[in-house]
């Protein structure tokens, strides 16, 4: 008898019935459903609603917003459909789309501004604070449900759910953003997407890998 | 012919679809089954990563025991085929990678291996004869990387079934057997410096 086939029968003496996972798309909506009440919880008190509503007037505000809004949406979906072996690699490519718009919205509304001197830069470092500060718990949340399907690729797992979440972070900030994008601000907002990013693709497998 | 051949592999991921679902509710005959039909299957896919018999094996193995930690990610609905290709795959080039990376930092010494007419000329080796001391230095490791030295090195077990037998992950048992291996040294040398 051969090790594989040892392997094989001491595999089959160990099995234990296994309750399937629900369906990708399924779980990040539980996921968006968990944002949704800390959002609630957390954001509507503090946050400035008519000033939102009235920045929401602006179809380029409004294109921003739901540009960062499809991106944690897309993030997220394509992360939950990669940490299953056997889908497509082109789900990666799910929030091409609105991170195009997102981007896109964002460096209109540096134009518009004139690219110059920002009516409040010195709220850019909070704002790559709330980025950063917001995608921690978020993404300990994301990552909690991910590693239950121990994904056998983390590095795209891990990169799209970290842009998710902190694209779910940049669309939480435009409730506490009463100011237009400027280039600094852009600046901030990337380089605290980027942090987010890097960090959850260096952390992939502490963060993923099988308990 | 075409169509017989579809119809034919159509029927293969069907059957096997039924028995992952039957694994899933815990149901041993069924995954036994499963696990020895796919197997040609899985060697196939890793046999166009690589062509050494050993390596080929243990990569299968490798692959049999994702298939065992993930198998509650299948979902019956779908075809079983990319599922598990997806697995064999992914496990074969993490194993080539790791091989490469491997190689950056080791190279074979064909010296270490040679033993000379000369007695005295193995004298290091001469002086750890004894298995009664062998063992004495054994009982010094910690229990985990006792087990995986004794698993991998002296019982010649590949990882994937000394990870079966101990319970440690592959990963843990390589640093484990590593850290036995780095700790005796050690201690021959207090013994004979």
């Amino acid at each position: 008898m051969t090790q594989t086939d040892d392997l094989i029968e001491s595999l089959a003496a160990d099995l234990t019935p296994v309750q399937p996972l629900r369906p990708p798309p399924l779980r990040a909506l539980l996921w968006f459903a968990v944002v949704a009440v800390i959002a609630l919880l957390v954001v509507w008190p503090f946050a400035n609603l008519s000033i939102f509503m009235g920045r929401m007037q602006v179809p380029r505000i409004a294109l921003e917003c739901a540009g960062s809004l499809f991106t944690a949406i897309a993030s997220i979906v394509a992360a939950f459909e990669l940490s299953i072996p056997g889908r497509s690699k082109r789900w990666a490519a799910l929030p091409l789309a609105p991170l195009v718009l997102w981007l896109g919205a964002s460096g209109m509304g540096c134009l518009a501004n004139g690219m110059g001197m920002p009516l409040a830069h010195g709220e850019s470092p909070h704002c790559f604070m709330f980025i950063v500060g917001a995608s921690a718990p978020l993404s300990i949340a994301l990552f909690w449900m991910l590693r239950r399907a121990r994904p056998i690729s983390p590095l795209p797992v891990a990169a799209l759910a970290t842009l998710g979440v902190a694209a779910s972070a940049a669309t939480l900030l435009q409730f506490f953003h009463p100011f237009d994008i400027t280039v600094i601000d852009l600046a901030f907002h990337l380089a605290a997407v980027g942090c987010v990013v890097l960090l959850g693709a260096a952390l992939r497998r502490p963060l993923l890998s099988a308990q | 012919m075409q169509v017989s051949i579809d119809s034919t592999l159509l029927e293969r991921d069907r059957t096997w679809s039924q028995l992952m679902r039957a694994a899933q509710s815990g149901e041993r005959t069924a995954y036994e089954r499963l696990l020895r039909d796919v197997t040609p299957f899985i060697r196939s896919i890793v046999r166009r990563h690589c062509n050494n018999r050993a390596d080929i094996e243990e990569m299968v193995q490798d692959t049999l025991l994702t298939l065992h930690r993930v198998r509650h990610t299948y979902d019956p609905a779908r075809p079983f085929g990319p599922w598990l290709a997806a697995i064999a795959s992914r496990r074969s080039i993490d194993a080539l990678r790791r091989r490469v990376r491997v190689s950056k930092f080791e190279a074979p010494e064909d010296g270490a291996y040679e033993t000379f007419a000369d007695a005295a000329a193995n004298s290091d080796l001469e002086a750890v004869r004894s298995s009664e001391e062998i063992a004495q230095m054994l009982g010094r490791l910690p229990p985990k990387q006792r087990e995986a030295l004794e698993a991998l090195k002296l019982k010649e077990m590949s990882l994937a079934e000394a990870s079966v037998s101990s319970g440690q992950s592959v990963a843990a048992l390589k640093v484990n057997a590593h850290r036995a291996l780095k700790a005796l040294r050690a201690l021959f040398h207090e013994r004979s410096p």
